[in-house]
């Protein structure tokens, strides 16, 4: 027992050389320069973290990704049987699409020669080509959906209402740029699903009244579908949509907290 | 006034009397009794021309004057600045003609003066200033009373965090058993039959069976755009209580309806040459 006792002593006092050599590595490393830098004053990396009102307030100010949210919420927006998390998963689910969007970005050409066929070498010699791919699809029809849900949503809670009304202007717009996105990149895989409902789609943009031709003319690049068309859509898709769409996410995200945060109860 | 919490008060309570300042009158109205706001701004000229009256700077005086205290300042930050006015104008006062010193202000003289005024000071010793006092409601959509809140971390992250795992998840699963299709390369000479927009304009597609192709392509769509985007502005009832809207919630349910049952008719009920079939019968036309 004493044997027993002085062993654990003697580890003890090499364990606790080590703990606090440790321990005088990691502050030294945490109070370096670089990571001071990196790092906001209030930082739970730079100080740690014990909960209490005030870290709990430090988390969302010293992180940009947090900062979306204000440091505190209506308590009733923290349930999901509220909003069912429909406009954040909406946001994610763009998030998820950029991803594995820019991945098959690597694999892919917008020509009439070559996209069909990137488009089965991603799916059968790529890395993990034929799951991106397939996220990606499932992805974009679900975001269509969940945005369509959140709409929903939000018009049964009149949420719509003052002082919220621009921000509904703003999600409708958003909403028509998810179908443009969805509908540009329903072209690229230039298989024949592809290439006749782009054919439905924009035979009925033809009948704009007045310049319907000319719609037509400026969505195809050309008389008839083409590989112009295949470029626009794809610069259209992988460019100018998602740009856009983030321009106005921006607003709606900032709209939403400038309003007074998710609308009340019933 | 009413809204300071009861620990800030203290606090500039103790540092008040660390300084040396005499008390603030205002704060023990505070602590005694709830007070009305309109009792405080009755106070304000009572206590005003007392103090800097004391302090006998007439240059100092006008800037304290009774004009500003109607101009939306709240009471208790003029009273101050009244008070520091007056303590800083006796501090001159004491260094220059001791004698001149009132009563009253030979203790806040002195005390002020054991405070080393900051280099790089504005005129009275002042290291800030007041520029304007914004009210809440200028900045953000604010409700009066107080709200029930919580903290977003960790009780709305925790719950989105949760959101986006379980969606994720079920994401990468379905992807996994599921592919997504790609038919043979594209042929302009060979038409599918049928041929099928995506899911979302199917219901567009399908009334294109019943309309001419430029109402149901472009006026139905547009229409349906231009009424979501109007709805806030012509919707004028304020409530947003199920019972009291009634009207809206049929209109946009028939709305939504009306979409969903065009989309499912014209993917599910749509083959071979747009005609009408029985997907248990004669099967699914349909790629997603």
């Amino acid at each position: 027992m004493a044997n027993g006792t002085n062993g654990s002593n003697g580890k003890g006092g090499a364990g606790t050389k080590l703990l606090s050599r440790v321990k005088e590595t990691g502050d030294k490393l945490g109070n370096s320069q670089v990571m001071t830098s990196i790092f906001r004053p209030g930082s739970v990396f730079r100080k740690g973290y014990t909960d209490s009102p005030r870290n709990r307030s430090y988390v969302i100010m010293n992180n940009v990704l947090y900062h979306l949210h204000p440091v505190k919420v209506k308590r009733h927006a923290v349930k999901v049987s509220y909003t069912l998390c429909l406009g954040g998963l909406s946001f994610f689910l763009f998030i998820l699409l950029t991803v594995t969007g820019i991945f098959l970005m690597f694999f892919y050409r917008p020509t009439t020669a070559q996209a069909w066929s990137d488009i089965q070498h991603i799916e059968t010699a790529v890395y993990f080509g034929s799951l991106v791919r397939n996220m990606h699809r499932w992805a974009a029809h679900l975001m269509v959906l969940s945005v369509f849900l959140h709409m929903s949503r939000v018009f049964y809670h009149g949420a719509y209402k003052a002082p919220r009304e621009f921000n509904w202007v703003i999600g409708v717009i958003l909403l028509t740029l998810t179908l443009l996105l969805s509908f540009t990149g329903y072209l690229l895989p230039w298989d024949q699903l592809a290439l006749w409902a782009v054919t439905v789609g924009t035979n009925m943009m033809g009948y704009t009244p007045v310049f319907g031709s000319q719609v037509r003319f400026v969505l195809l690049g050309s008389k008839e579908i083409s590989g112009d068309t295949l470029l626009r859509w794809y610069v259209l898709h992988v460019l100018m949509f998602p740009f856009v769409t983030v321009i106005f996410m921006a607003v709606h995200f900032w709209r939403v907290r400038k309003d007074g945060g998710i609308s009340g109860p019933l | 006034m009413a809204d300071i919490p009861d620990h800030l008060l203290k606090r500039s309570a103790e540092r008040r009397k660390a300084l040396g300042l005499p008390a603030k009158d205002g704060d023990a109205v505070d602590e005694a009794s709830s007070d009305a706001p309109a009792e405080a701004g009755v106070e304000v000229p009572a206590v005003e021309p007392a103090a800097p009256g004391e302090g006998p700077a007439p240059a100092v005086d006008p800037p304290a004057g009774g004009g500003e205290s109607k101009g939306g300042v709240p009471a208790h930050l003029l009273e101050r600045a009244a008070r520091r006015r007056a303590a800083l104008a006796g501090g001159e006062d004491g260094a220059a003609v001791p004698a001149a010193a009132g009563a009253g202000g030979t203790a806040t003289a002195t005390a002020t003066r054991t405070i080393a005024t900051p280099t790089a000071t504005g005129p009275g010793g002042h290291t800030q200033r007041l520029l304007t006092v914004v009210k809440s409601g200028s900045i953000q959509q604010t409700k009066a009373e107080a709200q029930d809140k919580v903290h977003t971390w960790p009780h709305l992250l925790v719950v989105e965090f949760a959101c986006v795992l379980a969606m994720m998840a079920t994401l990468l699963i379905f992807s996994a058993l599921v592919r997504a299709p790609l038919l043979s390369l594209a042929d302009v000479n060979q038409t599918p039959n049928p041929s099928k927009a995506p899911w979302y304009f199917l219901g567009l597609q399908e009334l294109l069976t019943m309309f001419h192709p430029m109402v149901a392509g472009v006026t139905i769509p547009g229409m349906g755009l231009f009424m979501l985007m109007v709805a806030p502005y012509v919707d004028k009832n304020p409530s947003h209580k199920p019972n009291d809207r009634k009207f809206m919630i049929s209109m946009f349910t028939i709305f939504l309806m009306f979409w969903a049952v065009l989309v499912i008719i014209g993917s599910f009920f749509r083959g071979t040459g747009f005609n009408f079939v029985f997907p248990w019968k004669d099967g699914i036309f349909f790629e997603l």
